[in-house]
């Protein structure tokens, strides 16, 4: 301990300090996504895959009906959500100019927004009847 | 500041492939295509809020040889994200860390994912066919 530490108690030094607090928000939010995901994906490959080459018709029908369209926003949010924390790792991992880092880090952030938003604008839109 | 005298550690083209290192880069790589291909699945989602003109260029786009094997790449790479991200849980929670283990659930989830993606096509197409 050294002599300098002050008034200051060890353990008032140490509240607040370090990685236990806000550092695992990246890591438990990714967790909480990714749970979220598994039900939601498995239904909607199947889905996509009887959907993608069928009339407007019928996808406009489909994503029409309650259930469909609440686990279309849901599954919006989780994904964009996920992949802007999967992305941003990616960037940390292997983008090292600092400006170039933060620049892609925000239109990372960005971009899952504007993304998510459009997505779910479009689900609303066909839900509700335009 | 002087470069420290001694060895470095030896570079990732200097090791054997294993499973584990493959699996794990390919865990990566997936992710990074499911993210592609969402955002293009998110194009055909608004083209149907749009109109009709705006669907049938999507549809077009879907419906062509490469838009299916995009769709075939994205939805097995999205089972293979989906089963190795179940095997980081089972991680999370502290299990499955010796070597034999992450073998088995490794060799698992190559297996899985190529079956899952088999059965959600036949489904899929069951589907599909059934529909007016």
């Amino acid at each position: 301990m050294s002599a300098r530490a002050g008034m200051r108690s060890p353990l008032g030094r140490a509240v607040g300090v370090g990685s236990a607090k806000e550092g695992v928000q990246h890591w438990w939010m990714q967790r909480v996504t990714a749970v979220a995901l598994v039900p939601l994906t498995l239904w909607f490959v199947v889905a996509l895959i009887a959907h993608i080459g069928a009339r407007r018709a019928i996808v406009v029908a489909w994503l029409g009906s309650p259930f469909v369209a609440i686990a279309m926003v849901l599954l919006l949010i989780a994904t964009f959500y996920h992949m802007a924390l999967g992305i941003e790792a990616v960037i940390e991992d292997y983008v090292h100019s600092e400006l170039l880092k933060i620049s892609a880090l925000i239109l990372n952030r960005l971009a899952a927004i504007v993304l998510g938003a459009a997505g779910i604008f479009a689900v609303l839109r066909i839900a509700l009847g335009s | 500041m002087m470069p420290a005298d001694r060895p470095l550690s030896p570079h990732l083209q200097i090791y054997k492939p294993q499973l584990t290192s493959l699996l794990s880069i390919t865990h990566r790589a997936t992710g990074l295509a499911v993210s592609v291909g969402t955002v293009l699945l998110l194009w055909w989602l608004i083209a149907a809020a749009a109109g009709d003109a705006a669907y049938a260029t999507t549809q077009a786009f879907w419906g062509s040889w490469i838009g299916i094997l995009l769709l075939l790449g994205w939805s097995y790479s999205l089972f293979y994200h989906l089963c190795n991200g179940i095997r980081h849980l089972a991680w999370d929670t502290g299990h499955g860390f010796d070597i034999a283990t992450t073998y088995r659930s490794g060799w698992t989830v190559v297996g899985a994912s190529v079956v899952l993606t088999l059965v959600a096509w036949v489904i899929g197409i069951i589907v599909l066919g059934q529909q007016p």
